[in-house]
């Protein structure tokens, strides 16, 4: 024990170990890369696929409460607004999350 | 065109070959059921064959098995982090199975059951609920917080949290969309100009060429769907596990 044990070669590496771990741990989670054609086409489906959430949730929103037709207008809007986000967060590194903390790049610049 | 024995698109529709009626339920076996199997079969396949022999230097089916595992399995830890090696089964699975579906789909005869919206938003819709829950058991109620921009006023919240909720909400469908669009797109492009191929005689190597180039290129764009379901499955986890 003591001072001998510390400086043995099997501690050493034990240090080594839990140095590697914490580091491998730190650097994961990293934003995914962009490839051209499959950014390319996750941009266009994204938009439409909010815009179709949108207006499928106002119209069924009318439908319920009898409003129609200015859930769906109102939900169409939304929609739309919700999809240029989508992509505004998939292009700067945040992928379509709710919410903007995420992304250890931007995190210690700028804040949204 | 939908009605014509040759169009681009008679490859897309569902056959059924055994007639199994279950109180009411339909459970035929269709061309659909029979590539997924197909796909299933493969999958078992390369897997249980290539962990068989266990040799220090890998042979071919071996490395397949190897790479593929090596590579959901790099993408998951870069993604989720360490707490992700749990749902490695789900997302490796998910991959080869969409995978596989893909390059089968490439046989010629064959049917692609990936270009169906039906089962890839059943897949989505299992990813979807699934993180939803995985979100709720992580961190109850508070899992509501993930709609609530930070650093925002509360007069902005009444606007931005609907946004949030149908930005949400439109993941399945993006995911879902995006692989049975490619796919379907695909396969009857490569339908279409092989119909030119005989329609223009002599000149006709010319649509022969796009296609074979086309053919390429969708392969790749097996794999890349296949990558961009598993890697959007595994962010979606990481956010239900980390809320950022």
């Amino acid at each position: 024990m003591g001072k001998d044990d510390r400086d043995s070669p099997l501690h050493d590496f034990s240090d080594r170990l839990a140095d590697a771990r914490r580091r491998r741990e730190k650097a994961a989670p990293k934003a995914a890369p962009k490839e051209g054609l499959g950014a390319a086409m996750r941009i266009g489906v994204e938009l439409v696929a909010a815009l179709g959430v949108g207006a499928a949730v106002g119209w069924g929103l009318d439908r319920w409460l009898d409003t129609a037709p200015w859930l769906m207008v109102v939900f169409f809007v939304l929609g739309a607004a919700a999809g240029v986000m989508n992509v505004y967060r998939y292009m700067s590194g945040m992928d379509a999350a709710p919410g903007w903390r995420r992304d250890g790049r931007r995190q210690d610049g700028e804040e949204g | 065109m939908a009605g014509d024995a040759h169009g681009p698109l008679e490859q897309f529709r569902i056959k059924e070959l055994v007639d199994i009626p279950v109180a009411g339920i339909d459970l035929d076996i269709t061309n659909s059921t029979v590539w997924m199997a197909v796909a299933a079969a493969g999958v078992i396949a390369v897997m249980v064959g290539g962990t068989r022999r266990r040799a220090l230097v890998p042979g071919r089916l071996q490395s397949i098995a190897e790479l593929s595992y090596e590579f959901i399995a790099g993408m998951v830890r870069d993604t989720v982090g360490d707490e992700g090696r749990r749902y490695f089964p789900l997302i490796f699975t998910l991959f080869m199975f969409i995978l596989f579906g893909n390059l089968a789909g490439m046989i010629p005869y064959s049917f692609t059951f990936t270009s169906h919206i039906a089962v890839t938003f059943a897949m989505a819709a299992v990813v979807f609920i699934g993180v939803t829950v995985l979100g709720f058991v992580k961190h109850g109620m508070h899992f509501f917080s993930f709609f609530v921009p930070p650093g925002v006023s509360v007069l902005m919240w009444p606007l931005l949290i609907p946004i949030e909720i149908i930005s949400y909400l439109s993941r399945p469908i993006s995911l879902s969309v995006r692989l049975f669009a490619n796919m379907l797109a695909g396969h009857t492009l490569l339908k279409v100009f092989a119909g030119f191929v005989p329609a223009l005689g002599v000149a006709g190597i010319l649509p022969l060429a796009f296609v074979s180039a086309l053919t390429g290129l969708e392969i790749v764009i097996a794999f890349l769907q296949a990558y961009v379901f598993a890697i959007l499955t595994c962010l979606y986890i990481n956010d239900a596990l980390h809320l950022h």
